[in-house]
C-alpha cells in the first residue's frame, strides 16, 4: 500500500462523508478555528502595524515581539494553557495567534512604512487628514504586502489548527491523531491531504481577494 | 537653522520663484507657507492675516502643492488623482470629476488619458497631472517645489511654456522653488536668490538681477553669460529690418544683379510662399537654376516682434553669412539684420533700460 492507495481508500469510503466525525463536519470546525484566530490576530496585527508604520516609529519593538512570539513553541503553550486554565477553546486559539501575529504585524509595519514619501507629502500638502493619508493613500499602495503578511499567517493557522484536536476538539487534526493512536494510517494520510488541501485553498481565497481588492495601478507598479 | 530672518513680500497673481544653491533653505521657505514645516519664530501673513489663524486643513486645501515627481497616487486613476481637493473639500463625485476633465485639458493633456493609472504616464504627462491636481479647487496660491527638475530639458521647456500659458489665463499668486536659475530668470515675474543658511541675497525682478547683481555670490550664481541672457528681455520689435537683400527663388537675372551691392554680400533665397531656403552670393545666383541644395544654411530665424533681440542675435551667429533672417508668426520672411545692426541695436536698448519692465519669449 502506498500513499495513493491510502488516499483513495479514505475518501473513497462513503462512511468519511457523513456524521460528526464526516469530512464536512471535520472541515466546517477547522474553518471555524481558523478564521476566528485570524480574525483576531487581524484585530491585532493590522492596527498596530498600520500606526507604526504610518508614524514610522517603533520597528524595534515590533521587531523584538514578533521575535518572541516566534520563539515560543505553539505546543507547549497548549499544553501551558490547558495545565493553567484546563480544556476549551482558548489553549487552541492563544497559540494560534501568537503564531499568527508576527507576520501580519511585522508586513503591515514594513509595507505603510516603505510607501513612497512623495504622494504622502502631496497629500498631506492639499490638506488631507492624517487618517485618510493612512487608509486612502498609504493603505491602497502597501496592500499588496498586507495581504502576503495575512495569508502567511493564514497558512500557518490552517496547518497548525490540527493541535485543537490533542485536547479534545474537533477539526481536521482529529483524522491525524486518531488515526495515530488507531494506527489507522489510511485515515493519517487522509486528514494531512485535507489540511494540506486546506492550505493551498487559502492561497487561492488571498490571490482572489488581491485581485478583487489591490488597484489595477498599484498590482501594475508594483 | 535653516532660515533665518527672511523677509519677503510676495506679489499677488504673479510668479515669484526662490532659487539657490541646494541647502539654502528655498523649499523650508515655502513649507513654511503651507505649514508642512511651522517656523520657530517669526509670522507669515496671507492677505495681511496670519496664517496661523486658520485650520492647518484650510490652509492647505486654499493652495495648489506641485512638488517634484508629481507625487501621484498610483492607486487612483489621471482623473480621480485631479479629483482628491475637490473630494475632499466635499464635492460630489460627478462634479469633482467634470472638474477634472476641464484641468485636463487645461493642462494639455488628451481626454483619453483619464482613466489610466500614474504608471501607463511619461514623467512630463504625470508632472502635468500634478500641475492640474494643485489646481483643481481654484485655489488662489499656488506652491510648486522643484516641479519640473526630474524631466529632461526638452519636456521641461514644454512644461515651463505650458505654465507660463496657465498663469496668463488664470493668474494665480505663485511661489516657485528651483535651484536652476534660467527657469527662474525664465518664470519669475520677481526672483529671490537665496544663499546658505535662509539669508535672502537678492529679491529682484529677473532684468534687474542681470543687469545688476546685489554682489559676488548673485553674480556666481547667475553664471558666466548673463549679458547675453539678458538680451532676453529685450524685443526684436525695434529691430530696422533690410528687405533689399531678399529675392524669391523664380527671380530673373536683373533683379538679382540689382539687389546685390556692396553693403549686401549675400542674398537670401525664399521659395514662393516667402519661406526662407538660403543664402547665396549674387555672381552665383543664376536665374532659374537657383536649387537650395547648393545654397548657404539660413540658421535659425527669429519672429520679428515676439522674440528677443537674443533670439535673433542667435540667428545671427549661427548663419555663416552673419545676417539674421526675421520672419513672421508663419514663418515667411520679413526682412533680414546684420550682427552690426543687432549691435547697434543692443546699445541703444541698453541705454534706453528698456529691459527692465519688457518681457520677451526665447
Amino acid at each position: 500500500m502506498n500513499i495513493l492507495h491510502f488516499i483513495q481508500a479514505f475518501f473513497g469510503d462513503s462512511a468519511h462523508w457523513h456524521g460528526y466525525d464526516g469530512i464536512p463536519t471535520r472541515f466546517g470546525e477547522h474553518l471555524h478555528y481558523c478564521l476566528e484566530a485570524l480574525a483576531l490576530a487581524a484585530a491585532i496585527g493590522l492596527p498596530v502595524g498600520l500606526v507604526t508604520g504610518h508614524y514610522g516609529r517603533g520597528g524595534n519593538t515590533l521587531a523584538l515581539i514578533a521575535t518572541a512570539g516566534r520563539a515560543l513553541p505553539t505546543f507547549g503553550l497548549l499544553v501551558l494553557l490547558v495545565l493553567l486554565v484546563g480544556f476549551g477553546m482558548l489553549p487552541v486559539m492563544v497559540p494560534l495567534i501568537v503564531l499568527a501575529v508576527p507576520p501580519i504585524l511585522v508586513t503591515t509595519y514594513e509595507a505603510v512604512r516603505s510607501v513612497d514619501p512623495s504622494p504622502v507629502d502631496a497629500a498631506r500638502g492639499m490638506g488631507m487628514p492624517e487618517s485618510r493619508i493612512l487608509f486612502q493613500v498609504e493603505l491602497p499602495v502597501a496592500l499588496p504586502l498586507i495581504l502576503g503578511g495575512l495569508r502567511s499567517a493564514a497558512v500557518q493557522i490552517v496547518s497548525t489548527a490540527t493541535i485543537a484536536a490533542y485536547i479534545g476538539l474537533g477539526g481536521l487534526g482529529r483524522y491525524i491523531i486518531d488515526g495515530l493512536y488507531q494506527r489507522n494510517y489510511e485515515k493519517v494520510v487522509g486528514g494531512a491531504t485535507l489540511v494540506a488541501g486546506a492550505a493551498l485553498a487559502t492561497l487561492a481565497v488571498f490571490w482572489a481577494v488581491g485581485r478583487f481588492a489591490v488597484s489595477p495601478g498599484v498590482r501594475r507598479s508594483a | 537653522m535653516a532660515v533665518d530672518r527672511l523677509s519677503l513680500e510676495i506679489p499677488d497673481r504673479s510668479i515669484t520663484v526662490l532659487v539657490g544653491p541646494s541647502g539654502c533653505g528655498k523649499t523650508t521657505t515655502l513649507r513654511m507657507i503651507n505649514r508642512m514645516i511651522e517656523p520657530s519664530e517669526g509670522t507669515i501673513l496671507l492677505d495681511g492675516v496670519d496664517i496661523q489663524k486658520q485650520p492647518v486643513n484650510t490652509l492647505r486645501r486654499s493652495m495648489g502643492y506641485v512638488i517634484q515627481n508629481a507625487g501621484l497616487f498610483q492607486h487612483r486613476s489621471i482623473v480621480d488623482n485631479i479629483a482628491t481637493v475637490p473630494r475632499l473639500l466635499g464635492w460630489s463625485k460627478q462634479r469633482a470629476r467634470e472638474r477634472a476633465a476641464e484641468l485636463m485639458e487645461r493642462v494639455g493633456l488628451d481626454s483619453s488619458l483619464a482613466k489610466r493609472y500614474p504608471y501607463q504616464l511619461s514623467g512630463g504627462q504625470q508632472q502635468r497631472v500634478g500641475v492640474a491636481r494643485a489646481l483643481a479647487a481654484d485655489p488662489p496660491v499656488l506652491l510648486m517645489d522643484e516641479p519640473f527638475s526630474a524631466v529632461d530639458p526638452v519636456v521641461r521647456k514644454g512644461l515651463q511654456d505650458e505654465l507660463l500659458r496657465i498663469q496668463s489665463e488664470l493668474g494665480k499668486t505663485i511661489v516657485f522653488v528651483t535651484h536652476d536659475i534660467d527657469e527662474a530668470i525664465k518664470l519669475g515675474t520677481m526672483v529671490a536668490v537665496m544663499r546658505t543658511g535662509g539669508r535672502l541675497a537678492q529679491y529682484a525682478p529677473p532684468a534687474e538681477l542681470l543687469t545688476a547683481p546685489a554682489d559676488a555670490f548673485v553674480e556666481d550664481f547667475l553664471g558666466a553669460d548673463r549679458g547675453i541672457r539678458r538680451l532676453s528681455f529685450f524685443p526684436s520689435g525695434a529691430l530696422e529690418l533690410q528687405t533689399a537683400p531678399v529675392v524669391a527663388q523664380d527671380a530673373d537675372a536683373a533683379k538679382i544683379a540689382a539687389r546685390g551691392s556692396a553693403d549686401v554680400p549675400y542674398l537670401l533665397v525664399t521659395d514662393l510662399d516667402g519661406k526662407p531656403l538660403g543664402w547665396g552670393e549674387p555672381k552665383d545666383l543664376k536665374a532659374g537654376e537657383i536649387t537650395p541644395e547648393r545654397l548657404l544654411p539660413y540658421g535659425r530665424p527669429f519672429v520679428h516682434g515676439s522674440d528677443s533681440l537674443r533670439a535673433a542675435l542667435d540667428g545671427a551667429v549661427l548663419s555663416p553669412t552673419g545676417w539674421a533672417v526675421g520672419v513672421d508668426d508663419t514663418g515667411r520672411v520679413v526682412g533680414v539684420v546684420s550682427q552690426q545692426t543687432i549691435g547697434e541695436a543692443i546699445r541703444n536698448a541698453h541705454a534706453q533700460g528698456s529691459g527692465d519692465d519688457v518681457r520677451a519669449a526665447g
